[in-house]
């Protein structure tokens, strides 16, 4: 059983909240086993999922299926694993290490020494939420965003790292860049990243 | 192969059809038409699917050249138009002769017409949709002027209707909603929507609508409060601190960070998108 809170959202959805990222796993592990037939959009974020049916359905069913799910069932998430190769000279690497109060190489050691969880995707297409960051690079996004973060820059804030998947304006710490394609609308998955893969970054 | 050549385009013209929803765990928004019964009635008249892909003209001002004979419609926000520079019926099935240019005027109520024709417009899809999504950038770019747009295959027979009702756009909109997900962060949430005099803001587009008018209340206990981003459905009203709250539309980001005080019926969505700037808004809550 999973405790949860179900917040109505419109006629035709409901917002899951729940108390932390395993739980959101386990919730979506069990709605994606159901497969149930009314469910159009289903969205999870850092503490909640958004379930979205179709008109004339009701999300009752699926909130039920919430409810029941494992607690821990998100967490044996064998999701692919994507290896991301990364040149580390962002804009603000300086600005990350002296706020750690390390070394910039350090910066390097210890963002792509870690593995990282897609927790959600949102903003733009193909743009995950990347948990797992080490304590010393979870910083706070730049005081005032940019107005155009160039494609591939791989950037922290709080407790994620990520990717952009193409040029937007964006406010997140800039440590490095890579050529890997997050988004491509014309192949048959069109997004690299989904919830519950993993992600390593390989220095260049 | 059948086109419509694109003469100009006036404000806005975009490729839409019903969208690309299933994607919203990706980042991607369900896009689509915003007035989705006036696209569906186009397809209607000129005998298409509901899914063929059409003309989202925003502000009228549209002109097209027809290279091989179709049926078309004209639906939405009643306006004039005319065929080689007589005036022809909207919201009706007319012939366009090969070689004839089809005109759309500038809406004498509401904002967005569509154009469909039949076999639909056979661009690209991308994701199971030919939707222009301007949050993103998925689907055809905007409409420009001198594009060919390629019609695809009809092979008839063109469908007979009578004539259907237009409805103009009022003055005045009432927008029904329900409320949550987040009204228990607001002191009084039914007064907050329901006393206000709302109106349409000029910056409108197809991600959002702001309503001006006076921000929503926060309760004490979540004043300063920040809510880690979560999913949002198309039709929320998103109520940031300092500011007006805000409809999400068609092309909003998937995710967002600022509460979500109600949502608009779907049904009630099509009357928005049509308001012009400055047309008062009423909310009245469900439930």
């Amino acid at each position: 059983m999973v405790a949860l809170h179900a917040r109505p959202c419109g006629g035709h959805a409901v917002l899951l909240e729940v108390d932390g990222s395993a739980a959101v796993a386990a919730v979506v592990a069990a709605l994606r086993a159901a497969a149930l037939p009314e469910v159009r959009e289903l969205v999870p974020a850092a503490r909640t999922v958004l379930v979205e049916v179709a008109p004339g359905a009701t999300p009752d069913r699926a909130t039920q299926v919430a409810r029941d799910a494992g607690a821990d069932a998100g967490e044996a998430g064998t999701g692919t694993v994507h290896t991301i190769p990364v040149v580390y000279d962002g804009a603000d690497l300086a600005l990350v290490a002296e706020t750690a109060g390390i070394g910039t190489d350090e910066v390097v050691a210890l963002h792509s020494g870690a593995e990282y969880r897609v927790d959600f995707c949102g903003f733009a297409p193909g743009f995950g939420y990347l948990s797992g960051l080490p304590e010393p690079l979870r910083q706070p996004r730049l005081e005032s965003s940019r107005t155009a973060v160039p494609a591939g820059s791989v950037g922290i804030a709080d407790v994620y790292s990520c990717v952009y998947p193409r040029r937007s304006p964006g406010g997140w710490r800039l440590i490095g860049r890579t050529d890997t394609v997050l988004f491509d609308p014309s192949a048959e998955r069109p997004a690299l990243f989904t919830p519950g893969d993993r992600v390593r970054f390989e220095p260049r | 192969m059948s086109a419509l050549v694109v003469v100009r385009t006036g404000p806005q013209a975009l490729v839409t059809d019903r969208g690309r929803p299933g994607h919203a765990h990706l980042g991607v928004p369900p896009s689509g038409a915003l007035d989705g019964p006036a696209h569906e009635l186009g397809n209607r008249l000129v005998g298409n699917d509901d899914g063929a892909a059409g003309l989202e003209v925003l502000g009228g001002g549209l002109r097209v050249r027809a290279r091989g004979g179709r049926v078309v419609a004209v639906t939405g926000a009643p306006a004039p138009v005319h065929v080689d520079g007589r005036p022809v019926a909207s919201h009706a099935a007319l012939h366009l002769p090969d070689g004839a240019e089809l005109s759309v005027g500038t809406p004498v109520g509401g904002l967005r017409v569509y154009l469909a024709v039949a076999g639909g417009l056979d661009v690209a899809p991308a994701l199971g949709s030919r939707s222009t999504d301007l949050l993103s950038g998925l689907g055809p770019a905007p409409v420009a002027d001198g594009d060919e747009l390629p019609v695809g295959a009809w092979t008839g027979p063109a469908p007979e209707s009578g004539p259907v009702p237009v409805s103009v756009p009022g003055t005045e909109v009432v927008l029904r909603v329900r409320p949550g997900p987040r009204d228990d962060w607001f002191s009084d949430p039914h007064a907050a929507l329901t006393g206000p005099r709302w109106t349409v803001s000029a910056d409108g587009n197809r991600i959002g609508v702001r309503l001006d008018g006076p921000p929503p209340g926060r309760r004490e206990e979540y004043r300063g409060r920040e809510l880690p981003s979560e999913g949002m459905v198309t039709g929320a009203v998103q109520a940031p601190p300092d500011g007006p709250p805000v409809v999400f539309l068609a092309d909003h980001p998937t995710t967002g960070g600022y509460p979500v005080i109600a949502v608009v019926e779907p049904e009630d969505l099509p009357l928005l998108a049509q308001a012009a700037p400055g047309t008062v808004v009423r909310i009245t809550v469900l439930r």
